[in-house]
């Protein structure tokens, strides 16, 4: 049965990621493209934990770890950039 | 049995959840209901799938982890974060600080407050108040 669901979420992440790409590639504004860009990250990392209940390990936990804090970092940045123009004054 | 319904029962909602928020991200009409989408429901998405994943390492597999609380207290602690900030970007690229309501003092919103005139206006509260 958990085959089935993971297959399930499988697909409905995968679906998410390719939205998300085309929210990136057609946006109606530089904010939106930032939120579908921080919405990709947050996607990826729970691709990263469905692989891992697949796989039955437990090393993609530190992976996603860092996916995580690179994502909220850089989109920090981002919005930082747009607001002043600058990222570190 | 009862572990693996569980376990499944995790997955289909993360799974309905993830793409409902980036569903949204296409479907929602304005900037700030679009970002209403993916922060919340996203979230909570990624939360499904990591504790499904907690519960399968230590039913099936028989090895307990923390890490998966802790990558969902950094996304909860981070989500508010990057909304606020996405939310300002949005507010400062489209909006004027002249379409905004006033704020009945004599101060302006604060995000719309310049760091010259937030600096003036706190030494001269400073200077009133010794």
């Amino acid at each position: 049965m958990i085959e089935y669901a993971l297959l399930f979420a499988f697909s409905c992440y995968g679906l998410a990621l390719l939205m998300n790409i085309y929210r990136i590639i057609q946006s109606p504004g530089p904010g939106d493209r930032i939120l579908a860009l921080d919405t990709l990250v947050i996607n990826a990392i729970a691709l990263l934990a469905l692989f891992g209940i697949l796989e039955g390990t437990t090393v993609y936990f530190e992976a996603s770890m860092i996916i995580a804090m690179t994502g909220f970092i850089s989109t920090v940045s981002f919005t930082r950039f747009m607001l002043r123009g600058d990222i570190i004054e | 049995m009862m572990i693996e319904i569980l376990v499944s029962a995790c997955l289909v909602i993360s799974g309905i959840f993830g793409l409902v928020g980036s569903f949204g991200l296409l479907k929602l009409p304005d900037p700030m209901m679009r970002l209403h989408a993916p922060t919340k429901a996203t979230t909570l998405g990624v939360g499904g799938a990591l504790v499904a994943s907690m519960l399968y390492m230590h039913f099936i597999n028989g090895n307990f982890s923390f890490h998966e609380l802790m990558i969902t207290l950094f996304l909860f602690l981070t989500a508010p974060v990057t909304g606020n900030f996405i939310a300002k970007t949005h507010l400062h690229l489209n909006h004027k600080a002249s379409d905004l309501p006033p704020t009945s003092t004599d101060r302006p919103w604060a995000t719309y407050e310049s760091d010259a005139m937030r600096e003036k206006i706190e030494a001269e509260e400073d200077a009133s108040a010794t």
